[in-house]
């Protein structure tokens, strides 16, 4: 077995993705909280975990800051040390980065680490200005900026430079939906066609409404521990073999590439090298479509293809259940949703079933090695974790 | 520019405000920073020199925007770009007075200053766009 376990994944919980009318965020994270508490019945909450930490992007959309301690407290958890973490939509992978490192340290043996956001309750021009406050403030958000415009920057360049088209897009798109169809979880149940994604209405030209993820509410959570102690808790952990993290700066305009995610390509190399492992050696992932085009500089940036070829790769349908490299088998940030602050740790939720084949009806088969690519604004934050199974 | 203003982002709204565009020149590496700042990322140098950046470039890469935040809804849709200026600096920013099937990589363009209207609140920055050449 390749790569040194660094942590264990032990239990993990993922409320409903939607419109989650009448709740709080807390109240959300509470569901996902219940569900791991569930599953892992050997596992005394009160008494075994250490620290919890929490990814959650914006006080605004609830007015309500002070997430670690509100999280801590409706989990079950007063009294449990608590800290949230932010970097935009890579909160909760930033905070699964500390949650290892808490447990590599030796401060703590048993760590809850999840995200939350609740943003459906708030109008599409308010969580558009929400969601821009992680691009850069003078010369991006007050010049009339929007995170779609960034994401659609970059693919026009993806399609100036390397011949990426409309239709590549929409292929990520028509794919994600129909893994998102086989997820109860999902926000957007639904299958759409390659014609009703390539007709929508257009938010940032080139891309359209369904080149876009969803606005969503939801929270994820996962129960990590020593690989020693893992099996006091459960007889199928998941093992954590590799982990990266970099920054970039956060004004897109800034960067040497509009093509290319420097943060990603660092991080995935870091978490490669520490898991030993190459990319082909990857079963089955979940990374960052909040827009078609990054799931398809993911592609790239990750080494799962060349260079340019990433809308080949859409195209070919190479990345969908029984290709050669399924990714978001969960519907993804396009169909499952996307609540910001929960993406990073429902990525590592999608990798905990899929290497526990609970994955159901997208269950890719004899999985072992999957990956999660979580990146925060326009690529200023990027983590990627690398999974094994037992 | 006496020599004496800080290198800060408000120092180069002013410059703005005044119809020029300004970047910090690093006196140690030569780096110059768009927007300046008060230390240089490549050196660590605080010693550094004003230098005026050309108004003229090329578009890199651009987006049409529909859907825009309140307080620019009633312009959508319009062009946002990144324009490369002459000397390199890059700087993103509003297209405006050219059809929005007109707006193309590589078009040359050049930076327009709109100088700012006072509020109560802050910033009050001016805003500037880039316009056909």
């Amino acid at each position: 077995m390749k790569g040194k376990p660094l942590v264990s994944i032990v239990s993990a919980g993922l409320s409903k993705f939607g419109k989650l009318d009448g709740l709080y965020g807390r109240e959300i994270f509470a569901e996902a909280a219940k569900e791991a508490f569930d599953r892992c019945p050997k596992l005394d909450p009160k008494r075994d975990i250490k620290a919890l930490y929490v990814g959650h992007m914006g006080e605004s959309y609830e007015h309500q800051g002070h997430t670690g301690a509100t999280i801590a407290d409706w989990a079950g958890l007063l009294h449990v040390p608590a800290t949230r973490t932010e970097a935009a939509c890579a909160s909760s992978g930033a905070a699964l980065r500390v949650a290892i490192q808490a447990v590599l340290s030796g401060l703590a043996d048993v760590v809850m680490v999840g995200g939350v956001e609740k943003m459906t309750h708030r109008s599409t021009a308010e969580v558009t200005e929400y969601l821009a406050m992680a691009s850069d403030f003078p010369f991006e958000q007050w010049q009339g900026m929007t995170f779609p415009g960034l994401y659609a920057m970059m693919a026009t360049a993806h399609m100036d430079k390397y011949g990426t088209t409309e239709k590549d897009l929409a292929m990520v798109a028509v794919k994600n939906h129909y893994h998102g169809s086989m997820n109860p979880k999902a926000h957007f149940q639904k299958e759409i066609t390659l014609e009703s994604a390539m007709a929508s209405r257009v938010v940032a030209w080139p891309l359209k409404l369904y080149d876009c993820s969803l606005i969503t509410d939801g929270a994820s959570c996962l129960i990590l521990t020593k690989p020693e102690l893992a099996k006091k808790y459960t007889d199928m952990p998941v093992h954590i073999v590799g982990s990266g993290q970099a920054s970039d700066s956060i004004g897109l305009y800034e960067r040497e590439s509009f093509t290319s995610l420097a943060a990603a390509r660092i991080a995935a190399k870091q978490a490669y090298e520490m898991a030993e492992i190459e990319p082909e050696d990857v079963n089955v992932a979940e990374v960052h479509d909040c827009f078609t085009i990054a799931e398809i500089i993911a592609y790239e940036d990750l080494s799962f293809c060349k260079t340019g070829e990433g809308g080949r790769m859409a195209e070919k349908s190479e990345t969908k259940l029984g290709g050669r490299i399924p990714v978001n088998t969960s519907g993804g940030l396009k169909s499952k949703g996307h609540p910001v602050g929960a993406t990073g740790t429902a990525q590592a939720y999608e990798m905990y079933l899929q290497l526990t084949e609970q994955a159901d009806k997208r269950q890719v088969k004899d999985a072992e090695i999957g990956l999660s690519h979580n990146v925060g604004g326009s690529g200023g934050t990027a983590t990627v974790h690398i999974y094994r199974r037992d | 520019m006496s020599g004496q203003e800080p290198f800060t982002i408000e120092q180069l709204c002013k410059c703005m405000s005044q119809g020029k565009l300004m970047g910090g020149k690093c006196k140690k590496c030569g780096k110059v920073h768009f927007p300046p700042r008060p230390m240089c990322d490549c050196c660590f140098s605080k010693e550094f020199e004003w230098t005026e950046i050309p108004a003229k470039g090329k578009l890199l890469t651009y987006t049409i925007i529909h859907i825009a935040p309140a307080q620019f809804q009633s312009m959508a849709p319009y062009a946002m770009g990144i324009v490369q200026l002459e000397n390199g600096t890059k700087v993103p920013g509003m297209i405006k007075e050219a059809p929005l099937d007109k707006v193309k990589i590589g078009m040359p363009l050049e930076i327009v200053f709109e100088g700012c209207t006072p509020t109560q609140n802050w910033p009050q920055w001016p805003r500037y766009h880039f316009k056909p050449m």
